[in-house]
């Protein structure tokens, strides 16, 4: 019965320094669910991009066939001409339009101009109809949860007469319910004929629905499991998801592990906006002087949450628990008595909230201790300069002078200007979010060797990483953080990706303790 | 790399600065050929810092408000209202004019507190805030006023917006000696502190501009100073508006460059998530920029009332657009984050000799508009014109 509806041949796409994809090759039959596994940045959605046109036809390498026809989109209108929509992560809906706007918006249903509002709220209704959303069409977007806002996409990619449907992370930002609900949604469109394409962390759904999976590993095709007619475990997936050399790119440490430095106790963190989720549970942590301690967990599961909540509390609502630092209780409620407390956060968007990219590498370096270079408030200039040099020549930042603005540097010495910010605010622990993220592999190496260093001053290191390699290879301790539950504590000397993706896709097992 | 090019270099990272130097003085030329002299003449000169005093006080208060990523839309009603005040409490409430002055810089202080408040605690975006300020104190104004207008002032508070430094010659000697010491003065002490800066940076071992460049400059400035100094002396000395101004400007560029509230400025309209996570107050940043330009805004009203020696209803409409176009002419970008006091000062200036050569060739007032309406859009023009060439040239 089965037949081809998408062909991807030897798909290699290429951004300056990266190889994102290379060489991958996917089928999709008619009428499945085919799912795509991998890691955060193995090139899943990358390879989506490609599909629909986001990555216009010309910018990679490979061709794609569609229907048994070559195809070549131009750009987003061109896939969905052809029959292929595209469920973004983020959704992409306008909060203050209402349901039916946002399904017909760029699709208006119109005559000379003027909407026809008896038609799009009547067409709306019945698209509603089939997949399971009996609220009102005028009813905006805002006062919709997201599992329902979820499925008004899904409404939005029917109207357009979709036969495939790509979803990415459709049940990420989801509670059990609507989880359900759109998993069964899934295998109603299937009955009906509607090929999709789901990319997902969560293996039970990829188990519960999927006909195929896919697996990809830093932008290589590795193996298209048959899970119908092979029975595949979630074990299985996760060895093809981890399963790679680890060679030596990661400095040798030996480390020299003291006294306990920070312990967080049953910290419990709300959403800011929806204050009745729960995005950090209970959980409780400890770094000791010259450890390096990883966080492991896949996206969504609260990593930068936990740690932006601990630092001056710059995320989050109604958080509760305790930071003992030394066996002493502290308070970290504003971001400069996290500082005061020894405590720096290097975050994991650097552009967005850890540079002043106008400013020059000096400025951002003494960004977060101007008081420590200021006497009576006035910032003493040429000492300020002496430092930021002094930090070029000892992170290695590749810039001829630190008077070069920080936005023109590269994003692993962008990265240093920050891991050298917070070192001269001279903390006692460091919170590294994704260290190394869009950085090369050269500069990887350096940075790692940066923690290294830390470690052995005494410092507690901790380290949030979606690259679980990475983790393997620096972290004395890693913790697995699952849906905002810390789920195991793991040893170096027991962590292997198998055991750590197990505890990070760990669910509600645990939730009755 | 050769001496020649490293200068080259340098000046090519600092073209805005000296663009804008190099327009102000294109401009001084143009209008003193133009006017046959007047625009030079001691008398003119004079004119031209008192008249534009109040424009320039507003102006420094404005490029911190831009710089931190704000605006304030209620500088030219926040004038006439402290105007107004000052008038109700000299005349009415016979208040002595110090009194009333420093009454009225508080008053200043307050009405920053309340828009500061609404902007930085409660999230309001600034230009909201402050256009509802904009209609809110134009209206107190008119009930205060009663829409009447209050004159006169004594001759005592006139002094602030039009008074002279005494003439330490008796109005006797050629060019007056208390101005011709001034000048020199200020010469020096330039020349002393840029060569202590220059050597102190040598200590440090930080790069510096090059050698030629940094003389030029020097020198150029403080011919720039004497000439100023030469040509009030001439007249009847120092304008006291010009002391006021001067203290502003050195202690504000000074607060800028130098202290930790100034970085935190800077860091705020650069990246404010940035800020906040390196520990920065912003709301706090923003409550006190606030306030700082509400008094600045009530002197710059003092200024203005005691210089036409009347309080008036309609006092100081339109302020504020020249004041944010004297910022964006001096090189501050609305996005935040860029800025300085010097260039608010001489895009403030560019403007008012415009006002001032245009007024004395007899151009309308319809075409003044218009010319400074190209200007200020050529001159954002060069800017998002010299961002581009940066950031292609680094590609």
């Amino acid at each position: 019965m089965s037949e081809t509806i998408l062909e991807m041949r030897n798909i290699t796409k290429t951004f300056p320094g990266v190889k994102a994809l290379q060489d991958v090759s996917l089928e999709v039959q008619r009428g499945h669910v085919h799912a795509i596994c991998g890691e955060n940045g193995a090139g899943k959605s990358t390879l989506m991009k490609v599909l629909s046109g986001v990555y216009p036809a010309g910018t990679f390498e490979g061709e794609i066939l569609f229907e048994g026809r070559p195809v070549a989109f131009k750009n987003i209108n061109d896939s969905e001409a052809a029959g292929i929509v595209i469920i973004h992560q983020e959704l992409a809906l306008s909060p203050y339009l209402s349901i039916a706007e946002n399904i017909f918006l760029g699709n208006e249903q119109q005559a000379n101009g003027w909407i026809d509002w008896n038609r799009t709220n009547l067409e709306a209704g019945k698209l509603l109809d089939r997949v399971g959303l009996h609220d009102n069409p005028i009813t905006k977007i805002m006062d919709i949860g997201v599992g329902k806002q979820q499925l008004v996409e899904i409404a939005k990619a029917l109207s357009k007469e979709v036969k495939l449907l790509i979803l990415d992370e459709p049940t990420a930002a989801l509670n059990d319910e609507d989880s359900a609900h759109l998993l069964d949604l899934l295998k109603q469109l299937q009955a009906q004929g509607i090929t999709s394409i789901i990319i997902s962390h969560k293996l039970n759904e990829i188990k519960a629905i999927a006909d195929e999976v896919t697996i990809i590993r830093d932008g290589k095709p590795i193996e298209t499991l048959d899970m119908v007619a092979d029975d595949v475990s979630e074990d299985r997936i996760i060895k093809g998801m981890v399963g790679r050399e680890l060679g030596n790119r990661y400095p040798s440490h030996e480390p020299k592990i003291g006294d306990e430095l920070l312990r967080i106790e049953d910290w419990t963190v709300y959403h800011p906006l929806d204050r009745s989720r729960e995005v950090v549970k209970h959980a409780n942590l400890m770094v000791r002087e010259g450890e390096i301690v990883g966080i492991a967990g896949l996206m969504g599961a609260g990593r930068t949450e936990l740690a932006m909540s601990i630092f001056g509390q710059t995320y989050g609502h109604n958080i509760t628990g305790r930071i003992f630092k030394r066996g002493v209780e502290i308070k970290t409620n504003t971001v400069s008595a996290a500082i005061d407390n020894g405590i720096a956060y290097a975050t994991e968007d650097r552009k967005r909230y850890g540079l002043n990219l106008i400013e020059d590498i000096t400025r951002n370096i003494s960004a977060a201790s101007l008081q420590k270079l200021a006497a009576r408030g006035w910032v003493d200039s040429n000492k300020e300069r002496r430092v930021a040099e002094g930090y070029r020549k000892s992170m290695n930042i590749k810039s001829p002078t630190v008077a070069a603005l920080a936005g023109k540097l590269s994003g692993g010495n962008q990265q240093k200007v920050v891991l050298s910010k917070w070192m001269y605010s001279n903390p006692d622990v460091l919170i590294l979010d994704e260290p190394t993220r869009g950085i090369d592999v050269g500069a990887k190496y350096e940075i790692y060797g940066i923690i290294n260093q830390l470690a052995d001053e005494g410092k507690g290191v901790i380290v949030i990483s979606s690259e679980l390699p990475e983790l393997l290879g620096i972290c004395d301790r890693i913790y697995t953080l699952s849906e905002g539950r810390i789920t195991a504590d793991v040893p170096r000397s027991e962590a292997t990706a198998e055991h750590l993706m197990k505890f990070m896709t760990k669910e509600r097992e645990l939730d009755h303790r | 790399m050769s001496p020649f090019k490293a200068t080259l270099n340098y000046l090519t990272g600092q073209l805005r600065q000296i663009g804008l130097f190099i327009a102000l003085i294109a401009l001084v030329v143009f209008f003193q050929v133009a006017t046959g002299g007047i625009t030079l003449k001691p008398i003119n000169v004079s004119n031209l810092v008192i008249q534009n005093s109040y424009i320039l006080i507003l102006a420094v208060g404005m490029v911190m408000v831009i710089i931190a990523g704000h605006i304030d839309l209620s500088v030219g009603s926040v004038v006439a209202f402290i105007g107004a005040m000052s008038g109700v409490m000299i005349t009415q409430w016979h208040i002595p004019w110090f009194v009333t002055i420093v009454l009225c810089l508080i008053l200043g202080a307050l009405v920053g507190m309340f828009q500061g408040f609404w902007i930085a605690y409660f999230e309001i975006p600034s230009f909201i805030v402050t256009l509802a300020g904009m209609l809110l104190f134009r209206g107190l104004t008119q009930i205060t006023l009663q829409n009447q207008q209050i004159s006169p002032f004594p001759d005592s508070f006139r002094a602030l917006g039009s008074g002279f430094l005494p003439d330490l010659g008796g109005g006797t000697s050629v060019l007056e000696p208390l101005t011709v010491i001034i000048g020199i003065v200020a010469a020096v002490a330039l020349v002393a502190q840029g060569i202590r800066q220059r050597v102190a940076r040598k200590k440090y071992e930080v790069e510096d501009e090059p050698l030629t460049w940094f003389v030029l400059k020097l020198a150029f400035t403080v011919g720039l100073i004497l000439l100023v100094a030469y040509l009030l002396a001439g007249y009847r000395g120092t304008p006291i508006v010009l002391v006021v101004l001067g203290i502003l400007a050195v202690g504000y560029s000074a607060v800028m460059a130098n202290t930790v509230w100034g970085r935190h400025i800077y860091a705020l309209g650069g990246n404010a998530n940035a800020a906040a996570l390196s520990g920065v107050k912003t709301k706090r940043v923003s409550f006190q920029l606030f306030i700082n330009m509400g008094v600045l805004a009530a002197l710059a009203g003092l200024v203005f009332t005691a210089q036409l020696n009347l309080a008036n209803p309609k006092a100081g409409d339109g302020f504020e657009l020249d004041a944010i176009a004297a910022v964006f002419v001096g090189g501050a970008a609305i996005t935040g984050g860029i800025g300085t006091i010097s260039g608010a000062i001489i895009g403030g200036l560019i403007i008012g000799i415009l006002n001032n050569g245009m007024s004395i060739l007899g151009v309308g007032t319809e075409y003044q508009q218009l010319i400074k309406g190209l200007v200020l859009l050529a001159a954002v023009a060069f800017d998002v014109f010299n961002k581009r060439r940066a950031a292609s040239s680094t590609k």
